[in-house]
């Protein structure tokens, strides 16, 4: 394995500053990585490898010209297939848009490519982001490098196993209920979901407006930093993004200091619902910082309970109208019955194609939870519990600087395990989901592996609205004492996934 | 289509009082769209652009846009709010308006539902005959346009019939103000001229204010008339229709009459209305069935997530406020004070459409009635002759100019007509005109002297018939002066100088 693709983003960035190694070799070697290891993993489902070298041949040129670069100037990256890329295919994992070639490019996309990175291509998710395993996807599901049986998480499956089998340093993902952090806690990488508005939505296929996005994915917290303090602020063609100006991340990752700092423990999401070894490395992570200077404080958020419950109106509601639009009347699948029909008629025919079961069956219930008669005993309800959720959030916030949970109940589970029980895969989300709900940001961190499983496990930690780079201090600060403990970083534990050992495991999956 | 059976007129407002109620909606002339930066087709700039072209990604529903709402559209939205006597929400929001039709780029339209931004106003409304109506509004709201469907291959260009349709999505996103009146009772016979008057006075209201182009047969400004009828002395309303898209005053006023006529009929037979949509067909002057509608429409509208909510500055409200224009109906009380015109002349005035025209020309310096008489007589003969409108032919300052220059005693009315020629031909104004074309009465006595001289040697006794007392013998001396001057002589003056040569003795 090429020693570049190990480093983290924020050492690429650095030996290409110092013209140590170029961005064309940097791109190559993790172009190799995903040719060798893609076919096993299948974390993305496009590759664009003559247009990442064109651009990292094009960064290398103005770095030659002495051009100023910005950090990430080079580095390579995978998007997420919910991000729509110009003259590059987005699917949102849907059949119902193969083959699409957007005509232009998400804020957050441009503001990676404005940056000098190097696109590699797009990673899998579950259709339209509607899943916590990836196996929602119309192209196969993604395996979790860790254990090719096991789920990589979800939405997010494809970006979290691309950094984790180290075929890219970074990817962009969204986080509508989870997305980004479950994923992240599953293949031992770190995942942030921004404050609501901190990030633009525009070009991000829409799931539930009032809860998605965008957020870095990453192996480690300054790397995650990086990424936000470039795709972060305010953007015209997003109503709901937030004017202000944003404090470096980077910053506060580099001034990591936990001295003072209060950490509120929810006790609703520390209970037995969770796994042993997953509780186990949450409170000696939590040990680990208050021996080094952190308060912990016992919180209570009774409402988070019915957040679950919320979200699954508030969320299929939302989806039932953001999907209408896929329709074939303008772009995407097109299925007309035989012997034609009329526009109603090819409209019905596409869908019933285009969409798969998990997206049918939302779609179902948001429409449901709208009609008339409905309306306020589902989505109106949803909405109060969202409000509550809120409150819970604000008296928390109150007593403490941030709180802590573990990201997910459990560690990554085999593929297929949960692909017919819809609400046991919904409990996956159910620490993630309240700050999508409230709109506060969340980070989720490396904590160990699970003694039972020898899996990777999260922790989760949760910052008041705007107070992203809170995360990044707490993060960053137990990141850097969990290396010290560790001797390395936890992915160097993963299996190396070499040719002969997914050979074997290949067969196993299928 | 079996024609409908159709109660005459005065016969069903015997019998049955009609209640209306009217939705205009405004297309707003703002330079980009509601929700996106593409230019506005329902701008003058941009109108009869090629299909598609005027697109952003919002406005095709691509993938992953984001609607933002255009701030003009909000400020032109409060101001005709405010013009409608309405009050400005402190907060609105917008929701989505959730069905599948192809012209609906989303398939879904952003609108504003149980939060709109005017709300409770009262418009007053004067008919031809002098009748004034308060017409009260229950509220004007943002929404966007759809786009425009045209259904080829079939007989009639409607859908049924057809073997494909084309979409153009010029339209889609254009901005739109739907202002909705509250059930309108009392008019009786008048209610047809009462739904014109009313989209009439909206017409002038929206241009007043300068926020649309208000031009019925480009859509700009577009109603839908709701009738029920009731038996007279009956306290609830009955069953409505709602006429789609009438684009035309005239049509306003005939498919209001035409749905009592066809109502009334109905019911006199025992029958019942059908709630339901209708379309009115300009050719045949009827309204034939659309989809049914109801209540029930299930909409599923829900807040829509994508934007915040419109909260304006209370102190935009005012700005606004001060800088309204004189409500239509307050203005033409003054102006028909002012101007000092009869009942009849000053309703010439309104029913040909001509009072922006008459008040701009005033106050350009022409006196009212000079400017009246210019725009509703020749102006209007040459327009009518032209198919044309009076107001397309002539700037107001420029018939201002004319009638100063027949006041200054330059023209006399002939030739002011010559004059307003060239102007209508563009060749500039009356005074460069009169200039260019050496058009100015001859007021040089020694030139027109001269003139009577040589008429009086050609008729040598006319002189001796004005001495002995037959005055009206100077009359074919003028004719002939005038002649000879090409009608450019003051023949007042002629006639006094043929008087004082003939009484000043030698001859």
């Amino acid at each position: 394995m090429s020693d570049l693709i190990r480093l983290s983003a924020a050492e690429l960035g650095e030996r290409l500053a110092a013209r140590e190694v170029t961005s064309v070799e940097a791109t190559r070697a993790h172009l190799d990585r995903i040719a060798a290891v893609d076919g096993a993993v299948h974390a993305f489902l496009h590759v664009d490898a003559e247009r990442a070298l064109d651009t990292a041949a094009e960064i290398d040129r103005r770095r030659h010209i002495g051009e100023e670069l910005g950090p990430l100037a080079g580095v390579p990256i995978a998007i997420k297939d919910v991000l729509v890329t110009k003259g590059m295919p987005t699917t949102s994992g849907s059949r119902i848009l193969e083959g699409w070639v957007p005509p232009y490019d998400a804020t957050p996309v441009r503001k990676v490519r404005d940056a000098g990175m190097v696109p590699l291509g797009k990673t899998n998710m579950d259709e339209f982001a509607m899943g916590s395993s990836t196996e929602h996807s119309a192209y196969g599901a993604t395996h979790n490098p860790w254990d090719l049986d096991r789920i990589p998480g979800g939405s997010g499956g494809g970006s979290a196993a691309s950094v984790a089998a180290f075929e890219a340093p970074l990817a962009l993902g969204s986080d509508t209920g989870g997305s980004i952090r479950q994923p992240a806690h599953v293949t031992g990488t770190v995942g942030v979901k921004p404050t609501y508005g901190g990030v633009s939505r525009y070009g991000s296929i829409a799931l539930a407006s009032s809860l998605d996005q965008i957020g870095p994915v990453s192996r480690t917290v300054l790397d995650s930093a990086l990424l936000h303090d470039v795709i972060a602020g305010f953007d015209p063609h997003d109503a709901t993004s937030i004017p202000d100006p944003w404090p470096s991340m980077a910053e506060a990752v580099r001034r990591a200091d936990v001295s003072g700092l209060r950490i509120g423990v929810v006790k609703e999401l520390d209970s037995d619902g969770f796994q042993a070894g997953v509780r186990q490395r949450f409170h000696e992570a939590l040990e680990l910082l208050e021996q080094h200077g952190a308060e912990i404080v016992e919180v209570s958020a009774p409402n988070f309970e019915y957040s679950i419950a919320a979200y699954y109106l508030i969320l299929p509601a939302e989806a039932s109208s953001n999907l209408a639009k896929f329709d074939s009347v303008r772009f995407g699948l097109r299925v007309t019955p035989e012997g034609g029909g009329t526009v109603e008629q090819v409209m019905s025919a596409t869908r019933e194609a285009g969409f798969g079961p998990e997206v049918k069956r939302r779609i179902i219930l948001g429409t449901y939870a709208l009609s008339a008669g409905y309306y306020d005993a589902y989505y109106g309800s949803a909405q109060k519990v969202r409000t509550l959720v809120q409150r819970d959030f604000d008296a928390a916030f109150a007593k403490v600087d941030v709180l802590a949970t573990p990201t997910a109940p459990t560690t990554a589970f085999k593929l297929g395990e949960k692909l017919d029980d819809p609400l046991a895969m919904y409990l996956n989300d159910v620490a993630t989901i309240p700050a999508n709900l409230a709109g506060v940001p969340g980070i989720s961190v490396p904590a160990g592996l699970a003694p039972e499983d020898g899996l990777p496990v999260g922790i989760q930690f949760l910052a008041p609205a705007r107070e992203d780079a809170r995360l990044y201090n707490v993060g960053g600060a137990l990141e850097a004492l969990l290396l010290d403990r560790w001797g390395g970083p936890i992915l160097a534990q993963a299996p190396d996934l070499s040719t002969h050992e997914l050979m074997a495991t290949e067969e196993g999956v299928v | 289509m079996a024609r409908a059976a159709l109660m005459d007129f005065d016969e069903a407002l015997e019998r049955f009082e009609p209640v209306i109620g009217l939705e205009v909606h405004v297309e707003l002339n703002t330079k980009t769209k509601m929700f996106s930066s593409a230019p506005n087709p329902a701008h003058a700039e941009f109108h009869g652009a090629e299909p598609n072209t005027l697109v952003a990604p919002v406005d095709l529903g691509l993938p992953g846009s984001l609607p933002v709402v255009n701030g003009t559209a909000v400020r032109y939205s409060i101001s005709l709010g405010l013009a409608l006597g309405c009050s400005i929400a402190e907060s609105s929001r917008f929701a989505r308006k959730n069905y599948f039709y192809p012209d609906l780029a989303k398939n879904y339209q952003i609108s504003q539902y149980d939060e709109p931004i005017a709300y409770e106003g009262s418009v007053e409304v004067e008919l031809e005959n002098g009748r004034v109506f308060q017409v009260a509004i229950e509220r004007a709201h943002m929404e966007e346009d759809a786009g425009k469907l045209t259904h080829v291959g079939g007989a009639t260009g409607r859908i049924q019939g057809a073997e494909y349709s084309l979409v153009d999505y010029n339209r889609a996103g254009v901005p739109l103000v739907e202002i909705v009146t509250k059930p309108i009772v009392g008019a009786g016979a008048d209610a047809p001229a009462l739904a014109r008057a009313y989209v009439a006075t909206i017409r002038d209201i929206v241009l007043a204010l300068g926020v649309s182009e208000a031009r019925m047969e480009r859509g700009n400004l577009r109603c839908d008339a709701n009738v029920s009828l009731r038996p007279r002395g009956q306290e609830q309303f009955g069953t409505r229709t709602e006429t789609k898209n009438v684009n035309s005053m005239r049509s306003i006023e005939r498919a209001v009459r035409y749905e009592i006529q066809r109502q009334a009929a109905i019911l006199a037979d025992g029958g019942t209305i059908t709630q339901e949509t209708r379309h009115w067909h300009e050719d045949t002057g009827t309204t034939s069935p659309g989809r049914p509608k109801s209540d029930a429409d299930d909409y599923r509208y829900f807040p829509e997530p994508d934007l915040l909510p419109v909260v304006p500055d209370p102190a935009l409200i005012e700005e606004l406020r001060a800088a309204l224009p004189e409500p239509p109906a307050a203005r033409r009380r003054r102006l028909k004070g002012e101007w000092g015109f009869t009942d009849l002349d000053f309703q010439g005035v309104v029913n040909a459409g001509l009072l922006a025209e008459v008040a701009a020309t005033v106050a350009a310096g022409a006196t009212p009635a000079a400017a009246r008489k210019w725009w509703t007589g020749e102006l209007t003969r040459i327009a009518n002759a032209r198919g044309e409108d009076p107001a397309a032919l002539a700037e107001p300052a420029q018939v201002a100019e004319l009638a100063a220059l027949v006041d200054e005693g330059v023209l006399t009315d002939r030739l002011a007509r010559q004059v307003l020629e060239g102007v209508i031909a563009g060749e500039g104004s009356p005074r460069e005109i009169v200039d260019a074309r050496g058009l100015a009465v001859v007021s040089d006595d020694g030139a027109l002297v001269a003139a009577i001289d040589q008429a009086l040697a050609a008729q040598p006794d006319v002189l001796a018939k004005i001495r002995d007392g037959k005055v009206q013998a100077a009359g074919a001396v003028i004719g002939a002066v005038m002649k000879a001057m090409q009608g450019k002589a003051d023949a007042a003056r002629v006639r006094e100088l043929v008087l004082e040569r003939a009484s000043g003795g030698e001859g």
